[in-house]
């Protein structure tokens, strides 16, 4: 009996990833439309984005709330190379994209043009998060700010980052964003085969994100990131700079993000400032939030419900979606700090054993830090 | 001398009314450890009182005047009711408490938006504010100068509440031990209503100031809560003169970098010293040794 | 000799202006227990602080040719200079196992924080033995008895391999056995390594100490064998010049 529940633990979260690659790979392409798969893939990729949230807020406790500045990263590398691929596809091999045209002297900017390759935009959609993410963690963790502290600086970036997108209209097409893709890697974007093949793409990239985490979760690192967010003094008395572990976790997260974008701009065919802006990093937060931010599934399952919800509620009451979003902060995070999740897994350990187990991570801590005694 | 006075004066301008949004939230921040993301909605509340002022009493050169006390107690009374339906179950949560006051912040924003429609409606400026002096070139608007004047009278009045008052005592008391307060008989739960209701109501004072400026819109909590919490962060915890400091400092600096390149690299640059500010003093420029929030 | 041992030299720590340790000498040896005594306010703590880099200091800690104050915190305790606080701070939501386990962090490479935990090193399981919690092993260490705690802080510093151990007030709160056994927990311990203790409590000072620093506002009073301590006539002061009478206290005991 022992040996099946520590064979339960080990393999059961892997076993329920496993579900949810069969759910995304097997049954949603059977029984959606092209039109509700192609939503889906939307949801999946601020699922991929949310995972990576679950890593830095849940169990590294950093709120990240500019997350849309790395989906932007991702999404905007990945739409500048599919426009040079449209441009190139009707205008040959020097084409600029028509906004260029449109909104300037048809110069193209530079930093542009290493995206005509594929590889490049493939590398900087991993890179250039990366990137950013050491040196604004470093800055940040290595002088030890924290907390309410690097929240708010994090969405100072976001709206930072949206602000500087929409006054350059001539290098990232401003207000409007990037749109109008016509391929994908040369696949033909208005193929649905090829749009299939997206969404899977996006789903693969999740299952991958998730496979990720519950290694990293399991593993001890995992266990000293959640050290480091209860007792972040402690762990440095354990002979470990809490800095450097924050800075893995913000730096993982931050590629997650980038990926989801990245994957976005071909599937919703249009990235914008309001994709990546602050409010939409709240919305990333949301889905963690509601799902369970410091379990392995929730952040993905709650990213997909909010957005699933965002769009039924949107389609039903048009102008009330940010009246359920206001809510549903508001009694998530006052009644349910750890998600609907959490539910589930107290069910789950009321039936492995009467008596309750501490989980390891299932409840964020009430206080940030442990007072050190003077 | 007309490109170093015109994004000074107009700096100043902007600093103070950071300051005015950003006092109530370095009081708040500061004493409870709550970050209140809906601090930008009750600048906005301030604005639509000061519209709805207008409505009733018609002459201008009176709603102003008017305008203040009643927005001061509109804000003031939102703020209360956050307080004690929310934000009282959560003081051990300050992280928690950000991420509830978004959800409100986003309600409040839809509401405006439902009520008053999307598109912001015109603030009428009093004849008495109407019209300008000419400071070495530029042409500063009394509009501006009476921002300065009530973030001034904003922060003597605070000052005094703080310095001489009873309650002021007790507020300092709790910011600097609140267990201690707690065993010295100090109703910390009592401080922190009249903080919060002192602190949002100064938001509303702002409010006023930002709707004779740009006028009201559902939107307009937003444009100011994040440089009003960067001047709260450089600021730091515990002083009110960090705060000022800070405030003026963020509000000329993007002004100068606005005059040099454009509004949105002013953002981008202004954020930017704000990291590199922390470098040097990762607790803001004036901290009091105390229990806070770190 | 033997360059195991903990030097401190002109340590001086200023908060605001105010002297919280001025000017201390003090030379750590390897194989004693080195207890440091002295009223509320002597600044035992600070000084403890400032060896581990919790707090800025100005003059010299070395330990193995290295200066101390110019390490970072976790780097000091990489060194194999370990501290406890007066609060036990252990993980309270991890098992005994894990508290010991996570303390091991600094023996492994960076890349092999990646992998789960498989079975349990054999460093692990000797310090669950020496500090005799090998039965709790399972037991989140949020549920462990007040003195229990302290052990497998201790049991951690034993895992991380400290060869200092600065022990902030290890027996507060316990009661006599526990004190009696964490007394003979530190003496087995101690053969090999330099450890100091903060103490209170003169009974258990008088029963472990091999030297005793006295500590006065900021200040070395006197150091010396327990009675030495007791016959100074400047410590009789310093304890009689205050309302309780630590020395006297234990004394009729």
């Amino acid at each position: 009996m022992k040996q099946l529940q520590t064979w339960g633990r080990t393999w059961g979260p892997l076993l329920a990833i496993a579900l949810v690659a069969v759910a995304l790979l097997m049954v949603a392409p059977a029984v959606l439309s092209p039109f509700r798969l192609n939503n889906l893939g939307k949801y999946v990729c601020w699922a991929i984005a949310g995972v990576g949230i679950g890593l830095a807020w849940g169990r590294g406790g950093m709120l990240v709330m500019g997350q849309g500045v790395f989906f932007g990263l991702g999404g905007y590398a990945m739409a500048m190379h599919l426009k040079l691929e449209a441009a190139m596809a009707s205008g040959g091999p020097d084409a600029v994209p028509d906004f260029m045209v449109l909104y300037g002297d048809g110069t193209m900017p530079g930093w542009w043009e290493p995206f005509r390759s594929g590889a490049f935009t493939l590398a900087a959609i991993v890179v250039l998060p990366a990137l950013v993410a050491v040196v604004l963690g470093w800055a940040i963790f290595k002088r030890r700010v924290k907390g309410a502290y690097f929240a708010i600086l994090t969405q100072a970036l976001a709206v930072v980052f949206a602000t500087l997108l929409v006054a350059t209209i001539k290098q990232t097409g401003g207000f409007n964003g990037l749109n109008q893709f016509t391929q994908f890697f040369g696949y033909n974007l208005y193929d649905p085969v090829n749009k299939r093949m997206i969404y899977s793409i996006a789903s693969v990239a999740l299952v991958v994100c998730l496979v990720l985490v519950w290694q990293l979760y399991r593993s001890r690192f995992g266990e000293l990131l959640v050290a480091t967010r209860d007792a972040e003094e402690r762990v440095r008395f354990l002979g470990h700079d809490p800095a450097n572990i924050k800075l893995v976790a913000f730096v993982l997260a931050a590629v997650m993000a980038s990926i989801g974008g990245a994957l976005f701009a071909p599937i919703t065919g249009i990235i914008s400032p309001s994709d990546v802006d602050a409010t939409a990093s709240i919305l990333l937060i949301a889905g963690v939030a509601l799902g369970g931010r410091a379990l392995l599934l929730g952040p993905a399952l709650g990213a997909l419900a909010v957005g699933f919800g965002r769009t039924t509620l949107s389609e039903t009451f048009p102008d009330q979606w940010t009246y359920f979003l206001g809510l549903l902060f508001i009694v998530v995070i006052l009644f349910l700090p750890a998600g609907l999740g959490s539910m589930w897994s107290q069910a789950l350990g009321r039936l492995r054993s009467s008596r309750p187990t501490p989980t390891r991570a299932s409840a964020p801590t009430p206080t940030d830090e442990l007072e050190v005694a003077r | 001398m007309d490109a170093f006075t015109t994004p000074l004066l107009a700096g100043t301008a902007t600093g103070a009314l950071l300051l005015i949004a950003a006092l109530g939230l370095a009081l708040t921040f500061g004493q409870m450890g709550v970050i209140n993301m809906a601090h930008g909605e009750f600048l906005m509340a301030g604005a639509y009182t000061t519209y709805l002022t207008q409505q009733v009493v018609t002459s201008t050169d009176l709603s102003i005047l008017v305008a203040l006390p009643v927005a001061f107690l509109v804000a003031g009374a939102l703020g209360l009711l956050l307080e004690v339906a929310i934000i009282q179950w959560m003081y051990r949560r300050p992280l928690d408490t950000l991420l509830v006051t978004v959800g409100v912040s986003l309600l409040l924003q839809q509401l405006a938006k439902d009520v008053f429609g999307a598109q912001g409606d015109p603030v009428h400026t009093p004849g008495w504010l109407d019209g300008n002096i000419d400071v070495l070139g530029y042409h500063w608007p009394f509009r501006q100068m009476f921002t300065i004047v009530l973030a001034g009278a904003a922060l003597a009045g605070l000052g005094a509440l703080l310095r001489y008052t009873a309650y002021g005592r007790r507020i300092r008391a709790t910011v600097q031990n609140r267990d201690l307060a707690e065993t010295m008989g100090v109703s910390t739960r009592a401080v922190d209503r009249v903080t919060f209701f002192v602190g949002s109501g100064l938001a509303g004072i702002g409010g006023v100031a930002v709707s004779l400026i740009s006028g009201t819109n559902p939107n307009l909590g937003t444009t100011y809560i994040i440089s009003a919490f960067l001047v709260v962060v450089a600021g730091g915890l515990g002083q009110l003169r960090g705060t000022v400091i800070a405030a003026f400092a963020v509000g000329v600096v993007t002004a100068f970098f606005t005059d040099w390149f454009s509004s949105s690299m002013a953002q981008v640059l202004t954020f930017a010293l704000v990291v590199v500010f922390l470098q040097l003093r990762p607790q803001g420029l004036f901290t009091v040794r105390a229990r806070g929030l770190a | 000799m033997n360059d195991d041992y903990l030097e401190i030299r002109g340590l001086t720590v200023e908060f605001d202006g105010f002297r919280a340790v001025d000017a201390v000498d003090l030379t750590l040896l390897q194989g004693r227990l080195h207890f440091l005594i002295g009223p509320n306010g002597a600044g035992k703590t600070t000084l403890v602080d400032a060896v581990t880099g919790l707090v800025p200091a100005t003059g010299l800690v070395r330990h193995r040719r290295q200066d101390l104050l110019r390490t970072k915190p976790h780097r000091i305790v990489r060194a194999g200079i370990g501290r406890t606080f007066q609060t036990a701070t252990v993980f309270e939501g991890l098992s005994v196992l894990q508290n010991l386990d996570i303390a091991g962090g600094i023996h492994r490479r960076a890349w092999r924080m990646g992998f789960a935990r498989r079975g349990t090193p054999s460093y692990v399981e000797e310090a669950l033995e020496i500090i005799g919690l090998a039965s709790l092993r399972d037991r989140p260490a949020g549920v462990l008895a007040h003195g229990q705690k302290q052990w497998l802080e201790i049991g951690m510093l034993l895992v991380q391999d400290a060869r200092v151990m600065l022990l902030d007030e290890p027996v507060a709160g316990m009661s006599t056995e526990e004190r009696e056994e964490t007394g003979d927990l530190l003496r087995r311990i101690g053969s090999e390594r330099t450890i100091v203790v903060i103490e209170h409590d003169m009974d258990f000072v008088r029963t472990y100490a091999d030297v005793v620093t006295v500590m006065h506002a900021g200040k070395v009073l006197a150091e010396g064998t327990v009675a030495e301590i007791q016959a100074d006539p400047r410590v009789q002061q310093v304890y009689l010049g205050r309302a309780h009478e630590p020395m006297q206290e234990a004394d009729h005991a």
